[in-house]
């Protein structure tokens, strides 16, 4: 059997030339992961301006104690100055003990952004790792899975209480509270993840490909992991502060000398029938911070997914 | 599948074994003097004080206190309460306090699916709609900011309001629905949120697009496909939600002082009432264990696809 050629154009088997500007539109070599993050992440003006209110308010507690002379602490000895309203001397009024909730505020947001910061980078930190090493070594899976369900099952406030016992109520003892069950939630979480991504099409691709290992780590596997990670930390720390003014409400918080803003909360709580002004403003600095945060945390996770990217 | 559920219940009494052992020995580890009222510390004199420990049996070494508490558990026996409700029985206690935290609990829970699960599905329906970024609004608001605020404001708005009143009363049903509502509301938001994520993960897929190419109308795509299994990661975790409502919350329970067993487990510990910390711990590792297994069991009835050899193994999501 023999088939024939037709006539066909002979222009069409002229080489093509070589356009540089149509090879990059489909250029994956010169895709930056991060850079691309970025971009998804601020394309969206509400993204943009959670991330400029949390900068304005965290500089501003950080700040204010160093610019203000104003002392959170002073008792005012005259019964006048007590729970007065908020005026232009004082932005949000005075406490019970004539004490300026302006500065308070800003004080007690110090305060619990450092508690929610340490938080963070402790659970992100040793939950990362654990987590690596649950899903990579495949003998450590039955001691870990066991050891979850018993942390997951014993009582917070027992560690709590006993912690109160042995370090004192304070800063460093609800960090260590939170912390020891804490991590293991984001150990589990990378560990799912490392499971799926180890096992996944493309890098047993790569693996066949023999592409070295730190290669496949860096490229394959961390850009998942990290931007997970941010996201688990941005959400820690609304967590954080969350879980301070829990404490605070149950007796456990940080001794009530310290300002923070749950103590603020649990204190303009109890006033607030006769001054509700002591427990909304406090409260609004707060709600923004954690809002801002949770948003912030989910759009960045978002962006973060190459999924979105395209 | 037999040889599965004997495994999975061999190590989920291992994990209650653990966790009661643990919290036995941290218990001891409390100084002496917590097992005191204040009163009694007050008035007893020294030797007075060493009699009244000796008789609790906290003297002794904690393998002794610790094969007590067995063989009276062996026997249905709780042991009594020591500080928190001097002298009574763990078990009466309990059984005192149980129902309220029940009650409300499986109510709240109704709602909460029947609620979120609406909410849910309107969102994934309605994708990117003004429905959907209202019920953002309202999920990001009640995930963010820490529930003691909002359930506060809750409580003194709504009651000033609506005139209802501002505590529990067993015998006025009105009091009721705030604590109910209150105690739903991040109920709602957590299956709204995820029950949206879940059904806009299964709209991306092969068959539901398939589906659509065959021309299905989109509502019997929505309800037969992609709300059947984006459900499949939820069931999981119905068992345990529904065991551990008898462990009450204690936020809402404070609030409107209701007698339930929300607070009970914080004031056992601070005022060291060991046995009532044991029996609790007990109760819930023992239903919180129970739950997860049974929600094991549950989604693999649910989706025929997943096979319980294989469920351990994977150890699902997180």
């Amino acid at each position: 059997m023999r088939h024939t050629i037709p006539d066909v154009n002979p222009e069409l088997f002229k080489p093509a030339r070589f356009d540089e500007a149509a090879a990059e539109l489909s250029g994956y070599a010169r895709y930056s992961y991060w850079r691309s993050t970025l971009r998804t992440f601020l394309r969206s003006p509400v993204s943009v301006a959670l991330l400029a209110l949390i900068i304005l308010l965290v500089g501003a507690s950080f700040l204010y104690p160093i610019v203000s002379p104003t002392d959170p602490n002073l008792v005012n000895l005259d019964t006048s100055g007590w729970n007065s309203p908020p005026s232009r001397e004082h932005l949000f009024g005075t406490d019970a003990l004539g004490r300026d909730i302006w500065a308070r505020t800003w004080y007690g947001t110090r305060t619990s952004m450092l508690l929610g910061l340490v938080i963070a980078l402790f659970d992100v930190g040793i939950g990362m790792i654990a987590g690596a090493l649950w899903g990579y070594v495949r003998r450590l899976d039955r001691f870990m899975t066991e050891l979850y369900n018993v942390l997951n099952n014993i009582p917070q406030t027992v560690f709590l209480i006993l912690l109160a016992y042995i370090m004192r109520p304070g800063f460093w003892t609800i960090v260590v509270a939170l912390c020891s069950t804490g991590w293991i939630g984001i150990a589990r979480f990378v560990r799912n993840k490392v499971l799926t991504i180890r096992d996944a099409e493309y890098n047993i691709a790569s693996r066949c490909l023999g592409t070295p290992l730190w290669r496949m780590i860096t490229r394959n596997v961390l850009p998942y992991l990290v931007s997970v990670l941010i996201m688990e930390a941005a959400l820690t720390i609304p967590y954080s502060i969350g879980s301070e003014v829990f404490l605070g409400f149950i007796g456990l918080g940080l001794p009530v000398e310290t300002v923070s803003l749950g103590n603020l909360v649990n204190q303009g709580k109890n006033n607030f029938m006769l001054y509700p002004y002591q427990l909304t403003w406090p409260t609004l600095v707060l709600s923004a911070i954690t809002i801002s945060f949770y948003i912030v945390g989910n759009r960045f996770s978002d962006a973060s997914d190459p999924r979105n990217h395209v | 599948m037999f040889s599965y559920i004997v495994k999975r219940l061999g190590q989920s009494l291992l994990t209650v074994a653990i966790v009661i052992v643990s919290v036995f020995l941290l218990l001891r580890l409390m100084p002496k003097n917590g097992y005191f009222t204040r009163e009694d510390y007050v008035s007893l004199d020294k030797e007075a004080r060493t009699a009244y420990l000796r008789n609790l049996g906290v003297l002794d070494d904690p393998f002794t206190q610790f094969s007590r508490f067995m063989s009276g558990l062996a026997k249905g026996d709780l042991g009594r309460s020591i500080t928190v409700y001097p002298r009574s029985p763990v078990l009466e206690v309990i059984r005192d306090k149980a129902p309220y935290s029940l009650w409300f609990g499986l109510a709240a829970l109704a709602l909460s699916m029947g609620l979120g699960l609406g909410l849910g599905i309107l969102m994934a329906r309605y994708k990117d709609s003004i429905v959907d970024g209202l019920g953002t609004l309202y999920v990001t608001i009640v995930r963010a900011i820490p529930s003691l605020i909002w359930l506060f404001f809750i409580q003194q708005w709504v009651t000033a309001l609506l005139g209802w009143p501002m505590l529990f009363y067993e015998d006025r049903p009105i009091s009721w629905i705030l604590p109910t509502i209150s105690l739903a509301l991040s109920g709602i938001a957590w299956y709204a949120i995820w029950l949206r994520r879940f059904m806009v993960d299964e709209e991306n897929r092969d068959y539901v697009k398939f589906a659509t190419a065959k021309g299905l109308a989109r509502g019997r795509v929505m309800r037969g496909h992609i709300l059947r299994n984006a459900l499949v990661p939820l069931v999981q975790y119905f068992p345990q939600q529904v065991l551990l409502t008898i462990a009450g919350s204690l936020l809402i329970e404070s609030i409107y002082s209701i007698p339930g067993m929300g607070g009970l487990l914080v004031n056992a510990i601070r005022q060291q009432d060991n046995p009532l910390v044991q029996a609790l711990v007990l109760l819930y590792a023992v239903l919180g264990v129970a739950g997860v297994f049974l929600g094991d069991l549950l989604m693999a009835l649910v989706d025929p696809r997943i096979r319980l050899a294989d469920a351990r193994t994977k150890g699902g999501e997180a």
